[in-house]
């Protein structure tokens, strides 16, 4: 698509999309959002990206392929899973470390495997439609 | 031969050293269990393995395991080292190595498994390694050829076993042999019919016993260590085995009593006829142990403490003269070039450890005292004499025997003391790895003999018991049992036996005779397989039409047929229809969701279609969006545009929807199309109006903040409650995504690559 | 609304295997399509339907204080649709490379797997 008006924007509309995917991911064990929707968001900002300035392009401005972004996502998910293993209890328990207190209300925040296996999601989701897209928008 | 070796390859190769030595401990290891089973003290190990099946990794060592695990390393040490050097310097002689010792492994498993699935799973893994052994000379068709005959009669035989094994342990209540012979007999119980006749399929195909005795003639395609250690010691022990394991619970039937008699009675006598009548020497062994184990199955029969005792002993005789004898086949082999008992003579004098070693497995054999082979001849005729069908079994029996005296003299006596025959090529001693085997086995045999006692009580007994499931009396086995019935048979055996053996050329031709006007078993066996090949190519003629919408067709047709009968069998209630409650909204949806369906239905244009499905999807996020689920309905309609997306893309490098841009529509498809809809409403009305279990979501709702510290519930159902699920998607989306890439561009690189 | 979506379940289902059953793999492609989305809603409506109400649990609570929408099929039918999304890209990808290689969409003239010459015996 070769409009300037798109291509120009679309770099400020990609910027908006991906950080608010971000959001998304982050919110998502309170409020609606979470890995699929983040993961979903981000390969659609970054599809945009594609769409206005060509695959080559966004291949070079993601900087890692979006396969290895995949099984990195994978990789993570499956450490969040083995904390739990290694701290004695079921595979994929949650774990959680209050930072600055003992219990949900008194820590400032938390460190927790659930995050953690969330942004696993998130890369899986993302980095695997990017994939797809890619191929096909180079294949065809 | 191709199979030989070069005399001056080395030997001493790590596979061949080491697997030698690997059995050789496993040997020395069971062997200090004697004392203690010998002491009527079985010994259990257990590994669980599949605990909410009831399969366990449990092995017993009792006195009928513990003879066959020694039996198995002891031999099985010998014959390594044997093939180390007969083999030596065979390009594949590592891959030998290692298949010998895989079956070595799989045939300790199968006697020392407890557990029934354990044992099957071991009787099968010899199955496989056997036939990988049967076929080793692969470059030869034939050999493929014999290997995959042993491999599908066994292993039928042993899928036949599987159903006995489940029917056995679901009938007595527990899988583990051990308890399931504890709990007593199985006969008059139900299934007892079915489970006798499902065991000795698998015992039968196994122990090659008529009519399923072809294969292991046709086995002897393997090389000569295979054959001396597969097809007499070991693995066609495995259905004597199986009969003798599963004699507690199965044996004491007329039924029992009359099959096992009848057909090891049939191939004892069939198989030591066709001992001799034939001219190559290996072949003329595989017959013979062929008849060692009808007379097996045959006094497996009994339940006397003579008849299992006589089955035990020549168990044990057999294995360490047959074994030998192979092993000395072989050497004469590799030293003379031919193995045609027409042809050998004379050998004495250039190979007289060989001859030595040969005659002692002979003289065993021939059940000439004072070896051990005599022993077992004089309890076999009493125990032959204590059974039921003893009118039968013993002039059976007699026949057996004496064509055994006979062969005894064809096999270890003519080659070597006959007179000098025509050779390929000068004899010449064999080197001592080889010699070694033949002359241990025939040394034991003559030792055992001479000291009855050390035998009896540390490993004909104990497995005696074993078998019988209680203490036998003992002190059957001897060298002198005084003046009785056995020992005037045995008398009649010897010079019934020399006369044949004086006689067997003639008897030879008159065998070959009658042979050629008999049935073959083995050529209706390939007719069976053509014809199998054929049916199933008109089979799948028939079935599979190549055609995906027949396909698809007849898949939605069966599934509309299978839930209305469902439906109406079960007296599908009337339906509870309400539209109550629905505003503007829901109507609205459901009519976009509609109109799409019918746009993508009706029409030609690819754009067109892309819209219709994007309003179905829109539609069913509304649902999601208006009935509580943002987090499902943002989902959806990020899906959507994917989807639309990835379509576009490819869709429209694609040149139409329907040839000449005009759809055919189907009138039978519509119909069959139309019913699975409306079937599917049908349940789904159906099961809403069943009353709704909220137990689940009650607990997610009641633990989402208190336990999982998140307020979005569906959130930490994914994320926390349901992880390893959620784990599970996420990696079916990876290799989607790796799929789809490497079918568009990884293909396409190796085609650029290849131009 | 249950009765509802069953029809418009019924619909979908009914259209997707007439899709399915057409001579192409596009339209073939185009039934999957309808046919996830009809499973998606018969699992959504099997775990009956609420109106209004998001399954979250509001601060300052342990607990919904109303009856919410049921969480467990919306987690379910959630990631359905991510994968239903996985299987159609790849079923698309496998319909684009056979239509590069083969020059057809017309399923009937696909047969290498199974050649005519076989089947008709």
């Amino acid at each position: 698509m070769n409009s300037i008006i798109f291509t120009a924007g679309a770099r400020i509309l990609v910027a908006l999309v991906f950080v608010f995917s971000l959001f998304m991911l982050l919110r998502g064990h309170h409020l609606p959002g979470g890995g699929f929707i983040g993961g979903l968001l981000g390969a659609v900002a970054f599809i945009i990206y594609s769409l206005a300035s060509g695959p080559e392009e966004t291949r070079r401005a993601l900087r890692v392929s979006p396969e290895v972004i995949a099984i990195l996502g994978l990789g993570i998910a499956l450490l969040a899973g083995l904390v739990s293993f290694f701290m004695g209890d079921p595979f994929f328990t949650g774990q959680w470390y209050w930072v600055g207190g003992d219990s949900y209300e008194t820590a400032a925040f938390s460190i927790n495997s659930v995050l953690v296996f969330d942004i696993g999601v998130y890369l899986v989701v993302l980095g695997g439609i990017l994939s797809l897209t890619f191929a096909f928008e180079e294949e065809t | 031969m191709a199979e030989h070796s070069d005399p001056n390859a080395p030997w001493k190769t790590l596979s061949g050293i080491g697997t030698t030595a690997i059995t050789a401990a496993l040997f020395l290891f069971f062997l200090q269990y004697l004392p203690t089973v010998a002491a009527g003290e079985p010994v259990r190990w257990v590994i669980p393995w599949i605990p909410s099946l009831d399969v366990h990794l449990s092995f017993w060592i009792d006195g009928l395991s513990l003879m066959f695990a020694l039996l198995i390393t002891g031999i099985g040490a010998l014959v390594m080292l044997y093939a180390a050097k007969y083999l030596a310097g065979h390009p594949q002689y590592d891959r030998f190595a290692l298949y010998l010792f895989a079956f070595m492994l799989s045939m300790l498993g199968v006697v020392l498994a407890d557990n029934l699935i354990a044992l099957f799973v071991f009787w099968e893994l010899t199955t496989f390694t056997s036939y990988l052994l049967i076929g080793f000379g692969h470059a030869d068709p034939k050999s493929r050829r014999n290997a995959l005959q042993a491999l599908l009669l066994t292993a039928t035989g042993g899928l036949a076993l599987l159903a006995g094994f489940i029917l056995m342990g679901v009938t007595q209540g527990s899988f583990e042999m051990s308890q399931i012979n504890a709990a007593g007999s199985l006969v008059g119980k139900e299934f007892y019919t079915l489970i006798l006749f499902l065991v000795l399929a698998g015992a039968f195909t196994k122990s090659a016993q008529v009519p399923f005795h072809f294969w292991l003639p046709n086995a002897m395609a393997a090389p000569t260590p295979v054959s001396a250690y597969l097809h007499s010691a070991t693995m066609v022990k495995a259905g004597v085995y199986l009969l003798a394991r599963t004699h507690p619970a199965l044996s004491g039937s007329d039924l029992w009593i009359w099959i096992l008699s009848i057909f090891g009675a049939v191939t004892a006598v069939f198989a030591s006829l066709m001992a001799l009548r034939q001219t190559d020497l290996k072949q003329t062994l595989a017959y013979t142990t062929l008849m060692a184990l009808g007379t097996l199955v045959m006094f497996l029969a009994g339940s006397t403490g003579y008849a299992i005792t006589a089955a035990m002993t020549f168990l044990l005789v057999h294995s360490l003269y047959k074994a030998g004898l192979f092993l000395t086949i072989g050497v004469i082999d590799h030293a003379t070039g031919t193995r045609d008992a027409n042809l050998l003579g004379g050998l004495k004098k250039a190979m007289p450890i060989t001859a030595m070693a040969a005659a002692v497995a002979g003289l065993a054999m021939a059940g000439i005292p004072p070896f051990l082979g005599f022993i077992a001849k004089e309890v076999a005729y009493s125990g032959a004499l204590e059974m039921h069908l003893w009118l039968f079994v013993v002039p059976m029996a007699l026949i057996a025997f004496a064509l055994m005296f006979a062969v005894a003299g064809i096999v270890a006596y003519k080659p070597f003391y006959g007179p000098q025959g025509e050779l390929p090529h000068a004899p010449h001693e064999g080197p001592w790895p080889m010699l070694l085997g033949p002359v241990v086995l025939g040394v034991l045999g003559l030792l055992f003999g001479l000291m009855p006692g050390i035998a009896a009580h540390y490993l004909i007994e104990p497995a005696v018991h074993a078998v019988m499931g209680a203490p036998d009396r003992g002190g059957r086995v001897k060298l002198w049992a005084g003046f009785n019935m056995a020992l005037l048979l045995s008398l009649v055996t010897f010079a019934l036996g020399f006369l044949i053996y004086l006689r067997h050329q003639s008897l030879r031709e008159r065998l070959a005779r009658i042979e050629a006007k008999s049935p073959d078993l083995d050529a209706s066996w390939d007719r069976f397989l053509d014809w199998f090949v054929r049916f199933s190519k008109v089979q799948t003629g028939l079935i599979q039409t190549g055609v995906l919408r027949q396909y698809m067709f007849a898949t939605f047709t069966v599934f509309a047929v299978t839930v209305l009968v469902t439906l109406v069998a079960r007296g599908a209630g009337p339906l509870r229809v309400s539209f109550s409650g629905l505003g503007i909204m829901e109507w609205g949806i459901a009519a976009l969701i509609t109109a799409g369906t019918v746009l993508v239905l009706m029409t030609s244009s690819r754009i067109t279609a892309l819209v219709g499905l994007g309003t179905v999807g829109i539609g069913v996020a509304l649902v999601f969006i208006t009935y509580s689920a943002p987090d499902v309905a943002i989902t959806q309609l990020l899906v959507e545009l994917l989807v639309v997306v990835l379509l576009a893309l490819a869709l429209l490098k694609m040149p139409y929807l329907d040839k000449g841009n005009v759809q055919k529509h189907s009138f039978p498809n519509a119909v069959l199309a139309i019913a699975v809809g409306a079937l599917t409403t049908w349940v789904l009305l159906l099961v809403v109006d069943q009353p709704f279990d909220r137990r689940l979501t009650e607990f997610f709702e009641g633990a989402s903040w208190t336990q999982a510290f998140g307020r979005n519930i569906v959130n930490v159902i994914l994320v926390d409650f349901r992880t390893l699920d959620t784990f599970g998607e996420i990696a079916v989306v990876l290799i989607a995504a790796l799929g789809a890439f490497v079918l568009l561009k990884g293909m396409r690189a190796t085609k650029e690559e290849k131009k | 609304m249950e009765t509802l979506a069953a029809l418009i379940i019924g619909v979908l289902t009914a259209a997707s295997v007439y899709l399915m059953l057409a001579r192409t793999f596009m339209r073939f492609l185009f039934g999957l399509i309808l046919l996830s989305n009809a499973v998606n809603l018969t699992i959504f409506a099997s775990g009956r339907m609420t109106k209004g109400h998001p399954a979250l649990v509001p601060y300052g609570a342990d607990a919904p204080l109303v009856a919410v929408g049921n969480a467990l099929p919306q987690a379910l039918v959630l990631t359905a649709i991510v994968i239903g999304f996985g299987l159609l890209a790849f079923a698309l990808a496998l319909a684009f490379e056979t239509f590069r290689r083969t020059g057809t969409i017309e399923t009937d003239e696909l047969r290498f797997a199974e050649p005519k010459e076989d089947t008709q015996q």
